[in-house]
């Protein structure tokens, strides 16, 4: 019996939609950041790129944000509210790690929701489909956060329910990867219709650290398990996860957060009146497919 | 225990006895499978393999597996400290006789046709890899298909690094399944037993039109180690078992192995499929 390799991924490269004259740097970055996935993460974690708040009040306009999940709490992981991008009103959803500052930083848990957080996420997603405004969510978390509280209030089932919920909603979803995609943490707000990453941002499985630790029984050797997760844009394009790599500015992200965020802008723009154009079932359809479609297995 | 330490100086052959992993109580082998790897001493629930547990949970004869060739590649190549990905394939598959994690099919539960998913903690842990969540998406569109419930029994220490963001999206893919059930009002019957953590538990595991939890099964999202290590939190008695999933609200009821059948059929008897 032949076994055939079932690659769902459809590598229809997503860069065809990318202006020609960027493809060239794309792909010369690729060669660059295949042998640094390491350096890519720590550009990642780099704490002067931009975080939620800086996005936005520097990306967006009249962000208004809404508080709380209504059952517990209000998780200061998790930020959103609406906002307009470019003039369109829109629902801003992000991990939020709070700044450079370390009181923020702590304040927001650095970046680790509780289940509250997802809730919360919940919440304003099922009002954006009420308002029928698109969702934009920011993905940037080492994780959702591991200790008692999240383990007792179900961190599991709200990450999980959110995966169900977003599956089916009926406005856009358009994610983009800021910063660190951080597991089922980050996947938690991650589901759309179409899923962007900045050039230096990674998504993984789990972190690096957490990897080397379980598979190396040593969590130094994380540079190692960052190579072999393949956790960087360029990887996550080759297998169909992500749609696009967002370019960054010269020298990182953190470099020029306005320059940054007319990038993002621009492309997210670009990706919304694309979708507005399908209707609520194709997308949904559509979205639900381009999951499908993930995962390499033989048959 | 007389009777035993004479028992013990005849050299009892390994097929007679053996002995509970929990409370270490010798139990006739016979007896052991008969009360389906149940302790009758302690009343401790061993591991079901996936085969033990369609065999517990449907009618004699009526399964019908779906997709058994759909089996694990190695699209990172992986390479870890010790092994290849691509040998932990192999070994798990020569060791358990399966294909992935995952077995698939449909059969009958009391009469009633379901769909049905098992996973297999023998196989890579009971990981995630994308060939589980092909199979669990595929039974799902089935159960969709033939207008029948669908039952996932999970066991599983989460997601499968050895695929690498490949084995997270598998999250995705399936509860993108689930919700499609949900849009057509088809019941869905989560079963966890031990262990149902990380990926699992943060996908379809969790979100069970009804959650049951075999009786004293781990469940989790973030592990033991994890929690102890980045928050250094000391961790309460009994945490994450299923008794105390359903103390905070998260499992609809605690079963044990020999009532779990009886359960799934009783509930599932309350679906008027003609009322939709
Ligand atoms: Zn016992």
């Amino acid at each position: 019996m032949k076994e055939k390799e079932k690659t769902a991924v459809k590598s229809k490269p997503a860069q065809a939609k990318t202006k020609t004259a960027t493809q060239a740097k794309t792909e010369a970055k690729a060669k660059k950041s295949n042998t640094s996935s390491w350096e890519t993460t720590l550009m990642a974690r780099n704490q002067n790129r931009p975080y939620f708040k800086d996005y936005a009040a520097g990306m967006f306009t009249d962000f208004i944000e809404l508080h709380g999940d209504r059952r517990f709490s209000d998780d200061k992981a998790i930020s959103g509210g609406f906002a307009k991008l470019g003039g369109l009103p829109v629902m801003l959803i992000g991990h939020n790690k709070g700044g450079v500052d370390v009181t923020a930083k702590a304040e927001h848990r650095f970046g680790l929701p509780l289940p509250d957080g997802y809730r919360k996420a919940q919440r304003l997603m099922e009002l954006a489909q009420k308002f029928n405004t698109p969702v934009i969510t920011l993905i940037d978390t080492s994780g959702a956060y591991p200790g008692i509280e999240g383990e007792e209030r179900g961190q599991a089932e709200a990450i999980a329910r959110n995966l169900v919920v977003m599956a089916q909603l009926k406005v856009p979803v358009v994610v983009v990867v800021v910063g660190e995609g951080g597991s089922g943490g980050a996947l938690g707000i991650g589901v759309g219709d179409t899923v962007f990453m900045l050039e230096n941002a990674v998504y993984s499985v789990i972190s690096p650290e957490g990897c080397a630790g379980i598979l190396w029984r040593d969590g130094t050797k994380a540079e190692l398990a960052a190579n072999a997760l393949k956790i960087t844009a360029n990887d996550l394009i080759k297998f169909g996860i992500i749609d696009k790599i967002i370019d960054e500015p010269e020298g990182g992200a953190h470099k020029d957060h306005a320059k940054t965020f007319e990038n993002v802008r621009e492309v997210i723009l670009e990706e919304l009146q694309r979708l507005q154009k399908l209707s609520p079932e194709k997308r949904v359809e559509n979205r639900i497919e381009k999951f499908a479609k993930m995962g390499v297995f033989t048959e | 225990m007389g009777w035993f330490s004479q028992e013990k100086k005849e050299k009892p052959s390994e097929e007679i006895w053996t002995k509970c992993p929990k409370c270490n109580k010798p139990i006739f082998k016979d007896e052991w499978i008969k009360n389906d790897k149940v302790c009758p001493k302690c009343g401790f629930h061993d591991r079901l393999n996936a085969w033990e547990r369609i065999e517990l949970l449907l009618d004699g004869g009526s399964f019908e597996e779906t997709n058994s060739s759909v089996s694990p590649s190695d699209p990172l190549g992986f390479v870890d400290s010790k092994a290849p990905y691509s040998e932990r394939i192999t070994e798990a598959k020569n060791k358990t006789g399966l294909n992935e994690s995952v077995i698939t099919g449909t059969g009958l539960l009391d009469g009633r046709k379901i769909a049905i998913a098992v996973m297999d903690f023998r196989f890579l842990g009971g990981s995630l890899g994308s060939g589980t969540g092909e199979k669990i998406y595929r039974i799902a569109k089935k159960s969709l298909e033939l207008n029948i419930p669908l039952v996932i029994v999970s066991a599983s220490g989460g997601a499968r690094m050895q695929e690498g963001i490949l084995s997270l999206m598998q999250m995705g893919k399936t509860c993108a399944a689930i919700s499609l059930l949900n849009e057509k009002n088809i019941p869905y019957i989560s079963v966890l037993t031990d262990p149902t953590t990380g990926g699992v538990s943060a996908s379809f595991a969790m979100v069970g039109d009804v959650n049951i939890a075999e009786k004293g099964a781990l469940i989790a999202f973030a592990g033991r180690r994890v929690i102890e290590n980045t928050i250094k939190q000391k961790l309460p008695e009994g945490f994450q078992t299923s008794e105390y999933l359903l103390e905070h609200g998260f499992v609809d009821k605690v079963v044990s192995r020999n009532e779990m059948k009886k359960t799934i059929s009783n509930i599932l008897s309350f679906y008027n499929r003609n009322a939709g």
